[in-house]
């Protein structure tokens, strides 16, 4: 798919322009901006993340928040105790969020299409009351960080030089699916998503292959979980209420399901419009008021006519637009 | 622990469970026979609630009338979100159908907070069923135990209804095979929207035993759709024997871990680990036996035996 021309122009011009955003920010002095985009950054790396299981392995994981909130919480309790060193962060993040994938995902992919999404769900939510049950770490209301991780020289209270962190780890993880999927275990990924029966008679042991995307697709929303607690320096139970999974997927089939570019497009579509919705300035002051109070229902109109109109997304219509 | 304690904790529990049960029964039907999975369904129990309070305060604190709201109320909306969106969405996969319906959830608790803004409104126990019962020398509250005995004469009826009479086997048989009860002339677009319309009568009347016991507020559906969802993949999806069992199961293993695992554990550990761990673990009781359960049968304690 990603062979199209207009395939190749609209990722090119989708990621040169999230490469822009400081410059642009800082040229149109909307510092906000830096910060907007971060978050969509965070958002689509978490979404690029799951859709290696939901799009190239056909799993509905219904329960990625909860990586995200590990990588989150790994930053906000390591640094609650004083251990701020990004790279001792980020080792602690990644072993704890492959561990509890691995059992998680031993667990879930025992079953599978509707009690997968359940048991996925289950599981993200048994997390979540973990964490509001932490009174030691906020609780119910989260917990303020000390301080953002330190990584040597980079610092990350520099707005800019987190977003391009952000943007640096997001193409790392492009690149790296790129080739994940277009390797042998990708093209096994993907059959099982056509015929997970046929795959095993063929002789692979399919279990392992999509155990092994699990581990890797939730590591990748570990690492989205530690940079959204260094962009708010802020960590709570919230991150990984359910409602974030539900948005994950969105973001995904907004933009286009199994394919590379489709995630990132998806999160900053999404995002944008949230935030267009929430603070949008039409001049008719109750009709502003109601939408910026109540664009959550926008939300979820947007998301039915989606899931009804746009079956492929903004990057799979775009793609199947011009052959 | 005294044993009263222990008692009124067990009818307490089986007051959640016959509740969620009224939930996941409307669910795993709907699931079992369309094949469609439906996370509004917790916003029909909030619809519910929200009917039940309108009816309730609207008639001077007549349940009569929160019934005759909260009930038909619920059912008229699930028809119409049957016909307008999860009838489009039948052939296709689980992820769209979550999806949608993940939108209505964000739809409707929006609607909510719009029309009965965003604090919680309130709906008192009817005065008839304001005082307690006797069971046994233990005085227990009127309305939860009418709770449980809704719930029981509705698993009793639901019983009924699917292995004693017509409808019911159609809905059996649409379950197994619905192109070949298609074949044999039955209309078996009309079989899916009734059985939703139930379901959605379910949910509601569900809103509306709860609204008295809880607090009505947008966003209430949600923590008891993912018990319900933990009810029926512990059950078995699509087996109302399996979600009856499964909601009784559930809702006594939640209410008694929250009320005894804390002071069970003060005795065994140290007070300040107790204090920690406590809520903790008391709160995921439920979903390490969801964990357990399919670890061992991947189907659930009571699968639905098809062909």
């Amino acid at each position: 798919m990603a062979s199209s021309a207009a395939a190749r122009i609209f990722a090119i011009v989708l990621l040169a322009g999230l490469a822009l955003v400081p410059a642009l920010a800082a040229w149109l002095d909307q510092p906000f901006w830096v910060t907007l985009f971060t978050r969509i950054l965070i958002f689509a790396l978490a979404a690029m993340g799951l859709n290696l299981v939901l799009g190239f392995g056909a799993m509905v994981s219904f329960g990625h928040a909860m990586y995200l909130g590990i990588g989150a919480y790994a930053v906000g309790i390591l640094s609650y105790h004083g251990v701020d060193n990004g790279v001792v962060q980020l080792g602690v993040a990644l072993v704890v969020g492959a561990l509890v994938a691995l059992g998680v995902g031993a667990i879930c992919l025992r079953t599978s299409g509707m009690a997968f999404i359940m048991i996925t769900l289950a599981f993200a939510q048994m997390l979540f009351f973990l964490a509001v049950s932490l009174r030691e770490y906020g609780g119910d209301d989260g917990m303020q960080l000390k301080g953002r991780s330190l990584l040597g020289p980079l610092d990350l209270n520099n707005p800019t030089l987190l977003y391009y962190l952000a943007y640096a780890l997001l193409l790392a993880v492009l690149f790296g699916f790129w080739r994940l999927v277009h390797a042998r275990f990708g093209m096994v990924l993907r059959g099982c998503r056509s015929n997970e029966r046929r795959m095993a008679s063929m002789g692979f042991a399919t279990f392992r292959y999509k155990l092994s995307a699990y581990v890797i697709s939730a590591l990748v929303c570990v690492l989205a979980g530690m940079l959204m607690a260094n962009l708010t320096r802020f960590v709570a139970p919230s991150y990984m209420a359910w409602t974030v999974s539900g948005e994950l997927i969105v973001m995904i089939v907004l933009g286009g399901l199994g394919t590379l570019i489709g995630p990132i497009a998806g999160a900053t579509a999404l995002l944008l419009v949230e935030e267009a919705l929430s603070s949008l300035k039409l001049g008719v002051p109750w009709l502003d008021n109601l939408i910026n109070q109540h664009w959550l229902a926008l939300i979820g109109i947007f998301i039915v006519l989606v899931v009804l109109v746009l079956k492929q997304g903004i990057y799979g219509w775009l793609v199947a637009k011009k052959p | 622990m005294t044993t009263g304690l222990f008692f009124t904790q067990l009818l307490n529990g089986l007051q959640l469970g016959v509740l969620l049960f009224l939930l996941s029964a409307g669910l795993t039907l709907v699931f079992g026979i369309m094949n469609v999975v439906n996370l509004a369904h917790g916003s029909l129990y909030m619809m519910g609630a929200y009917f039940a309070a309108a009816g309730f305060n609207a008639f001077d604190g007549s349940f009569l009338a929160a019934a005759l709201f909260a009930v038909p109320g619920t059912l008229l909306l699930g028809l119409l979100i049957e016909r307008i969106v999860l009838a489009n969405l039948y052939q296709r996969d689980h992820l769209d159908q979550v999806l949608a319906t993940f939108g209505l959830i964000l739809f409707f608790n929006e609607v909510v907070r719009f029309v009965w803004g965003a604090s919680s409104v309130y709906m008192n126990v009817p005065s008839w069923l304001s005082g307690t019962v006797n069971l046994f020398g233990l005085p227990y509250p009127s309305y939860r135990f009418a709770i449980i005995a809704v719930g029981l004469a509705v698993g009793v009826g639901l019983y009924a209804l699917i292995n004693r009479t017509r409808v019911g086997m159609l809905i059996r048989a649409g379950a197994s095979n619905p192109d070949m009860v298609s074949a044999l002339g039955v209309n078996i677009k009309g079989l899916n929207t009734l059985v939703f319309g139930l379901g959605a009568a379910l949910a509601g009347l569900a809103g509306l035993m709860a609204g008295p016991i809880v607090s009505v507020q947008a966003g209430m559906g949600e923590p008891i759709l993912i018990l319900t969802l933990v009810v029926i993949v512990t059950g078995g999806i699509g087996s109302i024997r399996g979600a009856f069992y499964g909601a009784l199961i559930v809702g006594i293993v939640d209410t008694i871990g929250r009320a005894f695992l804390p002071t069970l554990l003060r005795e065994l550990f140290d007070r300040s680990v107790a204090q920690a761990v406590g809520p903790a673990i008391a709160s995921m009781l439920i979903y390490l036996l969801m964990a357990a359960v399919l670890a061992l049968k991947p189907q659930g304690l009571f699968p639905v035996k098809h062909g």
